[in-house]
């Protein structure tokens, strides 16, 4: 079927010539694995643009009052770095770069299902992130509302707001035509005898979201769309004074923005459900429960985004549903966590870099999930609402699932995508390091959170002070380990030593081409005859 | 890739069919318009969502297929639809008992 082992003398999809050359050869490329990459580039690029903005943040809140910033400009930060960290970065994530790259290639395709929409995609991402970027720019200042654009707020601010709620708009076409083919993709173009339970689990998790993107992120195309109109035209659908609902706007933001979340951790939970068979030389432990709790996840989660309004106003039956709901929502997530944990379980663990990125997930995915829990009982929301606690809520969630499985992804298919292994004692060390400044970073807001201390002010209470001061050495520290690990990833990917076609010993079909892939990924097409994670 | 999209039993659709269910459409239009100058209290919202369904139904049973397409996709797009019910459903818990 298909040859593994060192095949650097064979054309790979990185040295393959086309009708363009250079950098048209990219950014003009239809090929899925170059697409992938063209995200890769172009997120990691953002997300240095938004860790700084980060990074100035926590400086500021070293100490109370001013320090290096005036208020208006750090409502300006915070706004921009949740629309990067939001919009460019954790929605298109997982499945915009390691979906592009390696989706066609799991389930023995040669490529998605619509090329040239995939790289349309790319450029309306591009275009949506420039528009989006612009309103710093532009116009009366920053937009300063937080990356949910709340309503009456949002239009009643005299900032800059049209460019990036038009560029929050764009780029959701982006991210509906990506959900678009890769269903499609699934759905037509599996190698012959993979049926949908021999599909590994990024794939399906992949699926999952592709049917969150395409069923959900219209909502907030419209909702965005309505705060423009009322900003241009004044017509009043959030307006009190005029007959309209402020809590509408909520309403209708939460239902894309809550299954926005499983948009961003599903694909990251596919990539941990890839990596822990690997390095535990065992099957994944209860592959169908997996593929029912992706599947319940992104059901489930249609449903549960009013426990994010329990302070808003709303009814009391709705609260108590949707306070319900959250909790049902806990199952399915905790069903996979219980899966990773009983396939690592009297498995054979080989400690590769990849791995420690896996297990840490789990580590601060759990911090993130129980503190969840605390969040969606409306009692206990209601006290910690809008303080600290919801921010390393969020980041354990968000920069702690999504991050970490980003971390573990790359780590895992470097050496498919390039062709070359990175130093793994710095990566180690890198992950250490980063792992540190991560918990040193949040967890003193959990206290800070508990404590009163409010989100989205750039002055505090003197009794603040002291775990303001360690969360941003945290911080520091964070970033540090951040330069170690992409200076070795940057450096490992033109310089590092030759991979082998599956240096991991995996068994999915990445891993029987060669590295780096053929441009069209497989000779022949593969025939499927056993399971994913069959290591006998 | 031709072998994979290729459909075997392609419906073909008289033009005849199509210029009926537009001109059904266009009468639709014209009534949830129309309907507008009645005054129907709280059935307003209920009346508009039901015409808004009916031509939907519509497209998507004649123009997008699904009418002569495999049952798969119409228990998909069923399922959608049932999706979306929902949540206006749970979004109404908040203004029928505010």
């Amino acid at each position: 079927m298909t040859r593994e082992g060192n095949q650097h003398d064979e054309i790979s999809y990185l040295r393959v010539q086309g009708r363009y050359r250079g950098i048209f050869a990219w950014i003009f490329s239809t090929d899925h694995k170059r697409i992938g990459l063209l995200y890769l580039y172009s997120i990691m690029t953002f997300f240095l643009v938004g860790a700084t903005l980060g990074l100035l943040m926590k400086l500021e809140l070293i100490a109370p009052g001013k320090t290096v910033m005036e208020a208006q400009t750090y409502n300006g930060f915070f706004t921009f770095h949740g629309v990067i960290m939001i919009f460019l970065i954790i929605i298109p994530g997982l499945p915009a770069t390691f979906g592009n790259f390696l989706l066609p290639i799991m389930i023995g395709a040669k490529d998605v299902a619509f090329p040239r929409l995939n790289l349309l995609s790319w450029w309306i991402y591009v275009f949506g992130a420039l528009l989006a970027l612009s309103s710093q720019f532009m116009g009366d200042g920053p937009p300063d509302t937080g990356w949910t654009f709340y309503a009456p707020y949002s239009f009643k601010t005299t900032t800059n707001m049209l460019p990036a709620v038009m560029g929050a708009f764009v780029l959701g076409f982006s991210s509906i035509l990506t959900g678009l083919n890769f269903i499609v993709t699934i759905h037509r173009m599996r190698a012959p005898g993979m049926t949908w339970l021999k599909m590994p689990l990024f794939p399906w998790t992949l699926y999952g979201t592709g049917w969150i993107q395409l069923l959900a992120t219209p909502v907030v195309g419209i909702t965005l769309l309505m705060v423009a109109a009322e900003r241009i035209l004044n017509i009043g659908f959030f307006d009190p004074s005029m007959g309209g609902d402020p809590i509408l706007y909520q309403h209708l933001f939460w239902i894309y923005s809550h299954p926005a979340v499983y948009i961003m951790i599903l694909p990251a939970m596919g990539a941990i459900s890839e990596i822990i068979p690997t390095f535990a030389r065992k099957s994944i432990f209860g592959y169908r429960a997996i593929v029912l709790s992706t599947l319940a996840i992104a059901f489930v989660g249609y449903f549960v985004w009013g426990h994010h309004m329990f302070t808003s106003g709303m009814s009391g039956t709705a609260l108590y549903t949707f306070s319900i709901l959250t909790f049902f929502v806990a199952i399915p997530s905790a069903i996979k966590v219980f899966n990773w944990v009983s396939t690592m379980h009297a498995g054979s663990i080989h400690a590769e870099p990849p791995f420690y990125w896996a297990a840490s997930f789990i580590f601060v995915f759990m911090i993130g999930g129980l503190t969840g829990l605390v969040l969606g009982s409306l009692a206990t929301n209601v006290h910690v609402h809008d303080t600290q606690f919801v921010v390393a809520h969020f980041h354990y969630v968000m920069f702690g699932g999504v991050g970490f499985a980003f971390m573990a992804a790359i780590h895992y298919w470097f050496p498919k995508i390039y062709g070359r292994m990175y130093d793994k004692g710095m990566a180690k060390t890198g992950w250490l390091i980063f792992f540190i400044g991560f918990n040193t970073l949040y967890l003193p807001m959990f206290y800070l959170g508990i404590r009163g201390m409010p989100r989205r002010y750039f002055d505090y209470l003197e009794e603040f002070h002291g775990p303001n001061i360690i969360s941003t050495i945290g911080a520091v520290v964070l970033i540090a380990g951040l330069f170690m690990i992409l200076s070795n990833l940057i450096v490992s990917a033109r310089k590092g030593e030759k991979a082998s076609g599956n240096p991991w010993k995996g068994n999915t079909l990445e891993w029987k081409i060669p590295s780096p892939p053929p441009p069209e990924n497989f000779e022949e097409t593969p025939v499927i005859t056993r399971g994913p994670y069959d290591f006998n | 890739m031709k072998h994979i999209m290729a459909n075997k039993n392609n419906h073909i659709v008289p033009y005849r069919t199509y210029v009926y269910v537009l001109l059904i459409l266009l009468f639709l239009t014209a009534t949830s318009v129309i309907v507008t100058n009645i005054e129907l209290g709280t059935l307003t919202v209920t009346t508009a969502l039901v015409l808004a369904s009916l031509k939907s139904i519509l497209v998507f049973a004649i123009f997008m297929h699904l009418k002569f397409d495999q049952p798969v996709y119409g228990i998909m797009t069923g399922g959608v639809i049932i999706l979306i019910i929902i949540v206006i459903l749970i979004t109404f818990l908040d203004y029928f008992f505010r």
